[in-house]
């Protein structure tokens, strides 16, 4: 019972911290000093240079979801209408959910492991000695680029994934390929495209924030940043599925 | 005449200020759960002075650092630093506190992103407005005083303990504080690094007139730092000769044990203790 009682009063405790850390990062977000370089680095670091996990992810699925597909379509004799399932399915789920998972490998652990080992060797201490604050130099720039570049590599993974399908439903299926690219002009809804470029701005916020508070929160040395890492993918990716399943019932219950 | 009354009331003054204390602990507790770390500190620290903190592992003396610096807070007690009450300020606040400090880390928490220069000049560059050019002579400035000056564009994992230590002794400089805390500034270092280490301690509290507390366990260094002093020679060069008893009267040591001060006094004081802990530490 005292076992559970200690666990309760962890976990509130964690939530405790993580909103304090978001509110001070939004705080941070709106008043100086901005350290316009370290945002811009971080633009680089968690957009581009996870450009290319994020074109193989979004490539294969959208193949795969092509071959998987067509093969089910068979069975209806509906074939032709591949291009709008693989469409319907990246751009309004897969897309955003899959890009936020990699984005959570390669991005979320990585802070946490950049974060935690600065705290555990004190430079997070000798950062707030020397009058710099760690939550606008460190947090707010990783925040505001996973905000604004989820989106964008989002919509790149929709389109290498439809071009991923088409390549499949061409090749493997001999679909036409006017005939795949009709049915996805035929088959897709402003809503969707709404839907899919919404959400990675969630998610993009729950992994990089998630990140950054597991980080901070690091304590117990090499292992404790070993511990912190795991933590942070498993949080953020549980939090990216879980996130994608309330904006989901949210925005249907709203445009359709 | 009037000069000369205007210099002396310049002298009296710097006189006056030398005995106020910069640095006050008052009653000061810490606890971290059921575990209590600091159970009554009390002590002061005038400027221009040294207060070495000795201890045993454990027992509060990297953490009465960071409650000065404010990086940590006292459960109770007042901690001044050049009369603000730090335990009462918010972070924001402590800002002002800390462009009149500096802290040098265990191992140095040097940046691992950023070369020998730019740790140097981290607070110069991000936090001044200071020009570039001339952030960047303060910075081989500083570093020709400490005598690194060929390391400048390393990265600190290119560095050996002991340089690591002086960087970060540098870059705890270049901002110009009077006052530096030093925690465990020689842990881990070979004897002669250390000796280099404690020169440089030296050099910055008697020709820099930094006023300095210093915590470690190891005595060699806490004892050589309090029993030496440094002075220019004719040719502008630091020495560092054997203290002066005047001198050496402005270095005190602080023993911690269980949360109290269990000792407090002078280099010579600390010699003739007879106090078993305090012989027990000393052999």
């Amino acid at each position: 019972m005292l076992f559970i009682a200690d666990r309760f009063k962890r976990t509130a405790l964690e939530v405790q911290e993580y909103v304090r850390l978001v509110a001070a990062a939004f705080r941070a977000s709106f008043s100086r000093p901005w350290y316009r370089y370290d945002i811009v680095e971080q633009f680089d670091a968690i957009g581009v240079q996870s450009l290319t996990v994020v074109l193989l992810t979004g490539f294969f699925t959208g193949a795969v979801l092509a071959l998987q597909g067509g093969l089910t379509l068979d069975q209806f004799g509906a074939r032709p209408v591949v291009g709008r399932l693989v469409s319907a399915s990246m751009i309004k789920n897969l897309g955003p959910v899959l890009t936020g998972l990699m984005l959570c490998g390669r991005v979320g652990s990585g802070i946490a492991a950049e974060l935690g080992s600065m705290v555990v060797t004190d430079q997070i201490n000798a950062l707030r000695a020397l009058g710099t604050d760690p939550i606008r130099k460190l947090v707010v720039p990783r925040i505001l680029a996973g905000i604004l570049m989820a989106p964008v590599l989002t919509v790149v993974a929709d389109f290498v994934g439809i071009v991923g399908g088409w390549i499949v439903a061409r090749f493997q299926l001999q679909v036409p390929t006017g005939l795949y690219w009709s049915s996805i002009l035929r088959g897709l809804y402003m809503q969707d495209v709404w839907m899919g470029l919404l959400k990675p701005f969630a998610l993009g916020f729950v992994i990089v924030s998630v990140a950054c508070h597991v980080g901070l929160r690091t304590t117990g040395g090499t292992q404790g940043v070993g511990k912190a890492t795991t933590k942070a993918v498993v949080i953020g990716s549980v939090g990216v599925i879980a996130m994608d399943f309330f904006l989901t019932r949210i925005m249907i219950s709203l445009w359709y | 005449m009037v000069q000369t009354a205007a210099s002396t009331t310049t002298e009296l003054q710097a006189q006056r200020d030398a005995q106020e204390p910069v640095v006050t602990f008052e009653h000061v507790q810490l606890a971290f759960d059921d575990k209590v770390v600091l159970k009554d500190i009390s002590f002061s620290l005038l400027s221009g002075h040294t207060k070495i903190i000795l201890g045993a592992s454990g027992s509060g003396k990297s953490i009465t650092l960071k409650i000065i610096a404010g990086l940590l807070r006292a459960d109770a007690g007042a901690i001044t630093v050049n009369g603000q009450r730090v335990d009462q300020l918010a972070e924001r606040e402590l800002m002002s506190v800390r462009a009149d400090l500096g802290m040098i880390f265990q191992e140095g928490a040097l940046f691992d992103s950023l070369t020998v220069r730019e740790n140097v000049g981290y607070k110069l560059y991000e936090e001044t407005d200071m020009p570039i050019e001339e952030v960047d002579r303060r910075v081989e400035e500083i570093l020709g005083f400490i005598g690194i000056s060929e390391h400048i564009d390393k990265m600190p994992s290119e560095l050996s303990g002991g340089q690591r230590r002086r960087v970060a002794i540098a870059r705890a400089m270049a901002f110009r504080p009077s006052i530096l805390l030093y925690d465990e500034a020689t842990t881990g270092l070979d004897p002669i690094t250390a000796t280099t280490v404690d020169d440089e301690i030296i050099k910055l509290r008697d020709i820099e007139h930094v006023t300095s507390l210093l915590v470690t366990h190891q005595l060699r260094d806490a004892f050589y730092v309090a029993t030496h002093m440094g002075s220019r020679s004719a040719n502008g060069d630091v020495d560092i000769v054997p203290a002066t008893p005047e001198k050496e009267r402005e270095t005190e040591f602080i023993m911690l044990r269980d949360g109290l001060i269990c000792f407090e006094g002078d280099a010579d004081a600390l010699r003739r203790s007879t106090d078993p802990y305090i012989r027990t530490f000393l052999s």
